[in-house]
């Protein structure tokens, strides 16, 4: 009976782990037939060889990328927003998160600047009116207009604001004591011992900044200043679709097929920068995933 | 150096958290709530150069002709029906998916496959919807398997059919993000009472009979915050990912509500139209976040701040 519960065990063990391993392969499937694609030859490719591993190897696609200034242009535009709306995203959360951190007994005002921060993250104001608000505003076609509406991310504000509010309520009130200001207390005191989650959310608005494409598409006109997502977008979604409406000669056909190694290419170089700084956004987003908490 | 100045201890200069809030405000009042405020074009028949002080006021006429549309009931339909089934799945995949990873006796295989499954999660609809595209595509490696398989007998358009494209749309953002939403069932189960698992093992218990009376009891106030805190995305049902992977064949069952109001609004140009639908869903949206929080906080004492 003992042997027998012991097989039942070593039963379900071997089943808990083939399942997590179908489920870890069907996550990377996708990632690797489009790797695959790029490492391919055009030939192969179109007659639909390319399942999970290079069919004729080579190394053409890449070649024929680095010929394509495009590209890059559009690779460097998003590096560009992704430093420069990081640093206005990052500097703005902790000037808004320590003064919102502290109690309605300090800054008597903190809950009336609380509300109005989550009102504005609560309540969508609708992409027409913001479309026209920056329009106003001036910054249209440049790259302001990819990093000044989103500048203050709410979410991040309130993971680092509840971060603050855990910490120890001495620190503050004994560097008070020895005449510390504000700015010096975030700055000195609270920012180098709060680096977990402020590595959480730098990492989570530089993916978002490398992810955006609807911004790109919908504010920037000039090809030159495209970022990279909405480039992408433009060249694999959108012109394949307005082909698809009409009927398609065997020659248009032929030619959006061939565009495929090409399209895996430019995918696979454009997800690069994430899979970078992915070991660094696993080991800190779990402690930011959730923004609230309950509380005892 | 200055002497120390001797305050009252309730005295206190809130003069520099104001400055430092100020940015902020700034930014936050500028791009959301003008916008917000922006909306009363809703009530007029916006045209852009003559701005919100010279277009004509019509009152409620955009929304009694949103209401004549048939497109209307149509997409708030699609919307429900695609959010609600994201939800759903993505949820119950993420319960299964982290009681697996708990019942894992292989420490380092898990910490691996966890890895790997939110992946997806940080990369971008552009980037996946290019290559679901691809793979659900006629000659595309989908279609490939399930005629090589013998499943079907023609390759299938998958994304250009209506009685597919949702089952599609929802499969693929729950492959997407089944694996981020684990984490918070996770950390959930790693605070279930490890007593009760030997208690009930010594009581001759099996693993599926501790899982069903132990585990999951044990995260059933996480179970149903995430359901009720899931009430305020019942009509977002994703723009990025539903734009990039419809086209006009599939509207009749994957025209959504943004992807709507951005067609109306930016491709026809009816910027009035589109705002009148815009309103309806942001009000919408924001009494049922407020709605769900209030429940969590009841229920569970979940606070955002």
């Amino acid at each position: 009976m003992i042997q027998d519960k012991g097989f039942g065990n070593r039963l379900f063990d071997i089943i808990v782990t083939l399942l997590l391993a179908l489920l870890g392969i069907a996550c990377l499937l996708p990632l690797l037939n489009v790797l695959a694609l790029s490492f391919s030859s055009k030939q192969a490719a179109v007659s639909g060889k390319v399942s999970f591993f290079p069919v004729d190897f080579t190394l053409d696609t890449y070649a024929y990328l680095l010929k394509e200034q495009r590209f890059f242009d559009a690779f460097f535009v998003s590096v560009r927003r992704v430093l420069l709306g990081g640093a206005i995203n990052l500097v703005l959360t902790l000037l808004m998160a320590y003064p919102l951190s502290l109690e309605s007994r300090v800054f008597p005002s903190r809950n009336r600047y609380m509300w109005f921060v989550v009102f504005t993250m609560l309540f969508a104001g609708g992409t027409v009116p913001w479309y026209f608000t920056i329009n106003a505003v001036g910054i249209m076609d440049t790259i302001w207009a990819l990093v000044l509406p989103g500048a203050v991310p709410v979410f991040n504000v309130i993971l680092v604001m509840n971060y603050f509010r855990n910490l120890p309520r001495g620190i503050r009130e004994s560097a008070e004591i020895d005449g510390v200001n504000a700015l010096q207390m975030l700055i000195k005191i609270y920012i180098p011992i709060s680096m977990p989650v402020i590595a959480t959310v730098t990492l989570f608005s530089v993916v978002n900044h490398w992810n955006s494409f609807f911004d790109g598409m919908l504010l920037i006109n000039t090809p030159e200043k495209i970022p990279l997502q909405t480039y992408i977008q433009a060249l694999t979604i959108k012109a394949p679709s307005a082909m698809q409406s009409g009927n398609l000669t065997a020659a248009q056909v032929a030619e959006r097929m061939a565009q495929r190694t090409f399209n895996a290419g430019k995918i696979v170089v454009s997800t690069i920068p994430i899979l970078i700084i992915y070991p660094l956004l696993q080991r800190y987003f779990v402690s930011g995933i959730t923004l609230g908490s309950v509380k005892e | 150096m200055k002497a120390p100045v001797i305050r009252p201890k309730r005295k206190v200069h809130t003069m520099p958290y104001h400055l430092m809030l100020l940015p902020g405000v700034i930014i936050l009042v500028t791009f959301s709530i003008i916008p917000i405020l922006g909306n009363v074009i809703a009530f007029q028949d916006f045209i852009p150069t003559l701005g919100i002080a010279g277009s004509e006021w019509v009152g409620l006429e955009n929304f009694q002709f949103m209401f004549q549309l048939t497109d209307t009931a149509l997409i708030f339909r699609n919307t429900l029906v695609i959010a609600v089934g994201k939800i759903v799945f993505t949820t119950i995949t993420a319960i299964m998916f982290s009681i697996l990873l708990h019942e894992c006796q292989f420490r380092r295989f898990s910490r691996v496959t966890q890895t790997i499954t939110y992946l997806p999660h940080f990369l971008s609809w552009v980037i996946l919807a290019t290559i679901f595209r691809d793979m659900f595509d006629m000659n595309g490696i989908v279609n490939q398997f399930l005629t090589g398989a013998g499943i079907i007998s023609e390759p299938f358009v998958f994304l250009g059919s209506n009685s597919t494209f949702q089952p599609v749309v929802i499969f693929t953002d729950v492959w997407k993000e089944f694996g981020y939403q684990a984490v918070i069932f996770i950390s959930a189960l790693s605070a279930v009472n490890t007593e009760l698992y030997e208690a009930a093992s010594i009581d001759g218990a099996g693993r599926l009979r501790r899982i069903w009376h132990i585990t999951l009891p044990g995260i059933r106030t996480t179970i149903a915050l995430v359901f009720v805190l899931a009430l305020g995305n019942i009509l977002n049902a994703g723009f990025d990912q539903i734009y990039n992977l419809y086209s006009p064949i599939v509207y009749q069952t994957g025209d959504i509500i943004d992807t709507y109001v951005y067609r109306v609004g930016f491709n026809d140009l009816q910027f009035s139209l589109a705002t009148a639908v815009g309103t309806i869903k942001s009000v919408t949206s924001f009494i049922l976040i407020i709605l769900s929080y209030t429940v969590a906080y009841k229920f569970a004492n979940y606070r955002i701040f």
